[in-house]
């Protein structure tokens, strides 16, 4: 099959084009989609393309984009609404939990909500500590949306394109360090299913979970330990709703150690929730204690250096892996 | 928190020492990789580090005492705080003989701790005190589960294959058993063959030439931990071993001009020896042979991928032990003859630290300083081969134009272990070091 090496940002175009020519119920609407193509240009073109109808420039208005969606949901279309960037999500955090999330269930079912709220997230580049988050644990904590979460190029096309075409309402975050990155993409169509996770590198020494960039840094990671003759297995679960634990149990009862690796927050977090799976599924499969690799309890720094430091890298998954060995 | 400070691993097979002394005192402040203790190892005085930081709690055992590897060996925690009482040893099956039980029985933690782990097995060390049942609600190690500190994969494996938890050796953190211990747990009382024992000083048996000799003209003399040491290993090597011998002559006429040039004008610290060399060129020729690079196990054969060469030295007091140069094929020269320098003198100081001996993967034995024309060595344990280098050797050669002519020769013999290798490669290794000693200049790359 062939490829072609695409930055994610152009993959994910490539995405919401494909669906919007499929389907014409598809549109997208946000903050300086349109004209402006982007706050970080993923819907290059698609205005000129697709036209002011279906390609909206908004207000700027979380709660009004978040709730419009979910209107146009409910009504027949089928919105892929961007927030700009996650840490924007908050404003809309009613429309997103109480309406898109709930209002299957509260209608018993006579009304779908399929939307896809798209989000910029990550840390880094001295955003300070207001518009430095990766909330994503927060939306998954609830049930009814999904939560896509890709670590690359190829992997983002997939699941977008799934997530515009599920009936549910799906929160798809988008890490801002990772939109340059390059990875194969194949020229012909393809659709990677929800809430399936990926084994992205294998090892019979020590299982790491992650997501996002968490998946870069453990690949580094990997690198490095392996010249100690340390063999990770690295388990990308692309979806944090819903949670794909089959292949981390399975690699868990092969290695029986295991290190989180989130970008986010420690307390209460995604490696709280691996972790704590993991000891009521596999306890009897345990060696070591479960390690958790985070960003570290605090608002993030704003000076360079400190926030670096502030934030998970390879050294780190390095010396968590080894604590586990 | 107090944390058990742990007996370090002393090198390859060691499984205990006699404690000669305790450098720090209770009370005293360590940090990490502070040394805490001289420790007699079958080969050598060895010193031990703390790995972790804080005061010393309280230190077990009196100079004289043996101190098993993997064993509770004192604790560390924050300045007055106290010790866990009853300071169980992980490996409860084997209390350290030398010392008399100094639990205070008023504590009665030691009994707990015995009749917990018991699990049926019988304690260890049962003290007087009647116990009543509150005693095992008392602080320690005997909190955990069955008596033992265990992950709960290893306890699984033990319970499967109905492993007595209480007599495996913990090398986790803290003395925590894996599942490596579990699964590498032999009964000791199985009756293996001698080998099997080799690393217990004294395993092998005795030969029995009849009573033993006495009266003016003999000397009798105790046995050195050393000595018991190398004869069980060297025992186990001939008894278990099918060594095979390749011996090739070597022209070192290059090889040592190259050293007298590369020594010009550095000092005795830095300089190169016949010996660096050759380890270099062992090391560089085995990465061409990783079968002979590898260790024998039976039904699987490890295969190492970093290249640890066991340099053999002569000790001052008698005896032999095998510093370890590691990843002697990456390591520059220059570096290599630093660090083995460095090494042999800590070996004739008796001041040796255990990753000093630990590790090596294939030895070098070299008697060229002792004048003799070749010389055939034992392999170590698990290793696959060693080499034994005699001295350079003014010898009369017929020079490619048929004169005779004076050549610098030197004859080195291969022994190898027949169930890993064959002859062929043992010839072809040598064949590949001669080649590299006869055009040193690769040493340098």
């Amino acid at each position: 099959m062939a490829t072609k090496n695409l930055p994610m940002r152009e993959a994910l175009r490539q995405a919401l084009r494909e669906e919007m020519q499929r389907d014409e119920r598809v549109f997208i609407m946000g903050e300086e989609v349109g004209k402006w193509h982007g706050t970080h240009r993923v819907t290059q073109g698609l205005y000129e393309e697709f036209g002011a109808r279906r390609v909206r420039d908004t207000p700027i208005s979380e709660m009004a984009i978040a709730g419009a969606a979910v209107g146009a949901a409910m009504a027949g279309l089928r919105p892929v609404a961007e927030l700009m960037t996650i840490n924007f999500a908050f404003l809309s955090l009613d429309a997103m939990i109480n309406h898109a999330a709930k209002i299957h269930y509260m209608f018993n079912g006579q009304f779908t909500v399929p939307l896809v709220y798209r989000a910029a997230t990550g840390w880094g580049n001295q955003a300070t500590a207001t518009h430095s988050h990766m909330p994503e644990p927060i939306f998954a904590h609830f049930p009814g949306m999904y939560v896509g979460v890709p670590s690359n190029a190829y992997d983002a096309k997939g699941m977008l394109k799934a997530a515009i075409r599920d009936e549910n309402p799906v929160l798809f975050t988008e890490t801002i360090a990772l939109y340059p990155k390059p990875s194969p993409v194949p020229d012909e169509e393809y659709v990677l299913p929800i809430g399936k996770a990926d084994i992205k590198r294998q090892g019979g020494d020590v299982t790491i979970v992650t997501y996002a960039r968490g998946v870069e840094w453990s690949l580094q990671a990997a690198d490095m330990l392996a010249k100690e003759g340390v063999e990770v297995e690295i388990v990308d679960m692309r979806w944090l709703r819903p949670l794909d634990m089959e292949p981390v149990f399975e690699s868990f009862k092969k290695t029986n150690r295991c290190v989180v690796v989130e970008e986010s927050l420690p307390m209460f977090s995604f490696g709280s929730e691996i972790a704590a799976q993991l000891q009521e599924a596999a306890f009897d499969y345990m060696d070591a204690p479960i390690k958790r690799v985070s960003a570290m309890d605090v608002p993030l720094p704003y000076a360079a250096e400190i926030e670096l430091m502030a934030l998970p890298n390879a050294q780190k998954i390095v010396d968590a892996v080894r604590g586990v060995l | 928190m107090a944390e058990p400070i742990m007996m370090p691993n002393l090198g390859a097979g060691m499984e205990e020492g006699t404690l000669i002394n305790w450098l720090k005192q209770v009370g005293d402040t360590v940090s990490d990789g502070d040394v805490i203790a001289e420790v007699d190892a079958d080969k050598a005085t060895v010193e031990v580090p703390v790995e972790i930081s804080g005061t010393i709690l309280s230190l077990e055992g009196e100079p004289g005492a043996t101190l098993k590897v993997g064993s509770v060996i004192g604790y560390v925690g924050q300045a007055g705080e106290n010790a866990p009482a009853g300071e169980a040893k992980p490996a409860a099956s084997s209390p350290p003989p030398p010392t008399p039980a100094e639990q205070p029985a008023a504590q009665g933690n030691g009994a707990a701790s015995a009749q917990k782990s018991g699990n049926g097995a019988p304690p260890a060390a049962q003290t007087a005190a009647p116990k009543e049942p509150a005693e095992a609600e008392a602080d320690g190690d005997s909190d955990y589960p069955a008596g033992v500190k265990a992950s709960p994969v290893a306890r699984k494996i033990a319970q499967d294959k109905g492993i007595d938890l209480s007599r495996v050796q913990g090398t986790g953190p803290g003395g925590r058993i894996v599942k490596a211990d579990v699964e590498n747990y032999k009964p000791a009382a199985a009756p293996a063959p001698a080998a099997a024992q080799a690393g217990a000083p004294g395993a092998i048996p005795a030969p029995s030439y009849g009573p033993l000799p006495s009266g003016p003209d003999v000397e009798v003399i105790e046995t050195s931990k050393l000595r018991s040491r190398i004869a069980a290993r060297m025992t186990e090597s001939k008894q278990q071993i099918p060594h095979f011998y390749v011996t090739t002559e070597i022209d070192v006429e290059a090889m040592l001009a190259l050293r007298k040039q590369l020594n010009e004008g550095l000092d005795d610290a830095q300089k190169i020896s016949v010996n660096d060399m050759v380890i270099k060129a062992t090391a560089l020729t085995l990465r061409q042979f990783p079968n002979l690079n590898s260790h024998y196990y039976g039904d699987q054969t490890v295969r190492h991928k970093r290249i640890h060469i066991g340099i053999a030295v002569a000790l001052p007091q008698g005896g032999l032990i095998n510093v370890v140069a590691k990843d002697a094929d990456k390591v520059s020269l220059g570096t290599l003859a630093v660090t083995n320098k460095e090494m042999i003198a800590r070996v004739i100081e008796g001041k040796l630290k255990p990753d000093d001996i630990s590790g090596s993967t294939f030895t070098v034995s070299n008697m060229g300083m002792y004048d003799v024309e070749h010389f055939i060595a034992v392999i170590n344990p698990p290793e696959a081969g060693i080499l034994a280098i005699g001295s350079a050797m003014k010898v009369p050669v017929v020079k490619p134009d048929g004169t005779v002519g004076v050549g610098n020769h030197m004859k080195v013999t291969i022994s190898v272990d027949h169930r890993v290798s064959d002859g062929a490669e043992g010839a072809k290794y040598l064949q590949a070091f001669k080649k590299l000693i006869e055009t040193p200049m690769q040493l340098l790359l």
